[in-house]
């Protein structure tokens, strides 16, 4: 029985490599893209995590590696209590429909060739869910909870708008009756008038079905507006978990602050004013990470042992941090 | 003051397919002058490329065509000019550098190609002449090791640095006009930072305008003294960046203020969404654009088009509700409350 104490999901130590392989067909092992190297956090039942990051430091990976798709490297991923990397892909196919996913980009991730009718179906019929009739209604039922007209079911994808396809991702995503989603990006793509639609019809869906997300963004404003508690991942790992108002007030790691304070603020008395850390070079290869702290090669602090050691993520009430220079 | 850089009056840009003609510019006017920086703001499909394009005589024909309009650039209308004549200010006196720099570098050229052919043609260097100068030009914009990274590819760079080598590419000729289409949108926040820095600090060296596209708000806010937001094809509102984030005088001005979360708000507050989609440009609607969606339209906005007025010193809006800022949001809290 699942306890409901403990956290929706936990992710321990959770690694993906993804190998690089020189030759054809039977090519040796030459190395491994380090894309995530090992990420431990909990979500609790309701809440929402942010995963925040610049491109390629791992956030959608780990997205990836907790639905088991690529199983992860090493690691575990407890989703109400159960290690989804030591079960069977039957069970896990059938565990799958607690946990659902939205994509970035609306676009690509409709099936162009079927009706929204048979998108939003598809779960429900994969799951064994509903029957007959019952699925028609419980898909305009759907397209009535995301704010879409339930008769558009025999319309195709390439009718909709940007925003409005976004919203036939997110019906197939409750279509399963899901507890936990993982939002990947699910804005980014939209223009700036329809994203605040996009962030309401999801605050308004969990608090209607008690939803967890795991919201993995790049944007640190919006991440700031949606999440309960915000994770910094930078080249494969965390470097700092928090509670929303810690992190965003009191930033730790030095390439959180930098991270904040290259933000643009939409009030120009204020640009004029700001101090901006802004961080030199660009971020190191997951193939050959730097020795030591991962950020050691942008960071404005760094000192001998950064390039020694990897710094373990340590905890000051409730506010983690992997850094040596924090105390 | 004397004549701005750049005058554009009256623009009308129009695609036109077997089919239907879409209407991407309609009839705007703008100036920019020497040595000012000035950001235009609106959503995709709002015109604010194709403006652009517009200048540089670059839309795309012959399904694109400009069929009203003046651009005035240094006591010329750009529209009057032959090809040639065209070429010649092209990546000399106006030099656009895009949002993807790799689509707008030559997959085939090495660097060093890209930039000393500009070099060659507009300034008349020799080849030795002109690889020295694109060494320079990587320098100031921090490519590290410049000399020996001319014979590398566009692939071979990272994104951001290829964001400086184009923007090296557009400042080779020393411009006076620099139009950059949301440069750093594909970029990651901290090379945007970077990228931003760089081109502030190129602005001052250069005493060059700058016009920069984007849909950030918050970018302009730090970089630009002036801001155009389009909307559906038409400048909506136009005004110094102080005046435009205190007192947003057009609706949708307001509106994306309101609908964007912001890292300096005190407290989470639940954005207020535009509601609806942007019209279809194909078959515009009769009155004001933005009144579809627009939570203070009256009668008057669906039936009449307003014009830009001027509704403070040098404030420029189009509405026909010549309302201040507090007064739509007073008139906005009445609606909710009601």
């Amino acid at each position: 029985m699942p306890d409901s104490n403990q956290p929706l999901l936990a992710v321990e130590d959770l690694k993906v490599h993804f190998r690089i392989s020189k030759g054809f067909l039977f090519g040796k092992k030459v190395g491994a893209v380090r894309a995530v190297d090992g990420v431990s956090f909990a979500v609790e039942r309701g809440e929402t995590l942010g995963l925040v990051g610049e491109s390629g430091c791992g956030k959608s990976t780990t997205g990836l590696g907790i639905i088991q798709m690529p199983r992860p490297t090493s690691g575990k991923v407890l989703f109400d209590g159960v290690d989804l990397t030591q079960i069977d892909s039957e069970t896990l196919r059938r565990t799958r429909r607690h946990l659902q996913m939205v994509f970035q980009d609306p676009y690509a991730s409709l099936n162009p060739r079927l009706t929204v009718e048979k998108i939003i179906a598809e779960p429900m019929v994969v799951h064994d869910l509903e029957q007959g009739s019952a699925v028609r209604e419980r898909v305009r039922e759907l397209l009535h909870l995301v704010g879409l007209d339930p008769r558009v079911i025999t319309r195709y994808p390439h009718e909709f708008s940007g925003g409005q396809r976004q919203r036939i991702g997110i019906a197939r995503a409750l279509a399963a009756n899901p507890s936990f989603i993982i939002c990947d990006e699910p804005i980014s793509a939209l223009d700036v008038s329809i994203q605040a639609q996009i962030i309401n019809l999801l605050k308004d869906l969990q608090e209607q079905f008690n939803l967890t997300y795991l919201f993995i963004a790049h944007d640190l404003a919006v991440v700031r507006h949606f999440s309960d508690r915000i994770a910094v991942m930078y080249l494969g790992r965390i470097v700092e978990l928090a509670n929303r108002s810690d992190l965003y007030d009191t930033p730790k790691h030095p390439y959180t602050r930098a991270l904040l304070s290259a933000v643009p603020l939409p009030d120009p008395k204020r640009e004029r004013q700001r101090e901006r850390i802004i961080l030199k070079g660009e971020v190191p290869s997951p193939i050959r990470p730097p020795k030591g702290c991962h950020f050691n090669t942008r960071c404005p602090l760094a000192k001998t042992i950064c390039f020694e050691e990897a710094p373990e993520i340590r905890d000051f009430s409730g506010h983690q941090v992997a850094c040596h220079l924090v105390q | 003051m004397g004549e701005p850089l750049l005058r554009v009056e009256g623009l009308r840009t129009i695609f036109q397919t077997s089919k239907q003609v879409v209407t991407a510019v309609s009839g705007i006017s703008y100036s920019v002058d020497a040595g000012e920086t000035v950001g235009i703001v609106g959503e995709s499909g709002s015109g604010k490329s194709v403006s652009m394009l517009a200048v540089m005589r670059l839309v795309p024909s012959p399904a694109g065509r400009i069929t009203e309009g003046r651009i005035w650039f240094q006591g010329r209308n750009l529209l009057d000019l032959n090809p040639a004549e065209m070429r010649a200010v092209r990546g000399k006196d106006i030099a656009m550098i895009f949002q993807d720099p790799m689509t707008s570098l030559n997959p085939v050229l090495s660097i060093g190609k890209h930039l000393v052919e500009p070099l060659k043609l507009h300034l008349g260097l020799t080849t030795t002449q002109a690889k020295t100068r694109a060494v320079e030009l990587l320098q100031m914009v921090g490519i590290p090791d410049a000399a020996n990274r001319l014979n590398d590819y566009p692939h071979q760079f990272s994104g951001g640095m290829r964001q400086r080598v184009m923007i090296a590419l557009g400042l080779s000729c020393n411009p006076k006009l620099l139009i950059a289409d949301e440069p750093t949108t594909a970029l990651d926040v901290t090379i945007q930072a970077q990228i931003i820095d760089l081109v502030k600090r190129l602005r001052r060296e250069f005493g060059m305008s700058v016009i920069w596209i984007t849909h950030d708000l918050g970018i302009v806010a730090g970089l630009v003294d002036r801001v155009i937001v389009m909307y559906a094809s038409h400048v909506v509102e136009t005004a110094s960046v102080d005046d435009l984030y205190e007192d947003p005088r057009h609706p949708y001005t307001l509106g994306l203020l309101s609908a964007i979360p912001r890292l300096d708000a005190a407290e989470r507050t639940r954005l207020t969404p535009i509601p609806g989609k942007p019209p279809d440009l194909s078959n515009p609607p009769k009155g004001c654009p933005f009144a579809p969606r627009c939570g203070f339209s009256t009668a008057d906005c669906l039936s009449e088009k307003p014009t830009l007025r001027e509704v403070a010193p040098g404030h420029f809006s189009m509405c026909h509700l010549e309302l201040s800022k507090q007064a739509f949001i007073s008139l906005r809290e009445v609606r909710v409350n009601a």
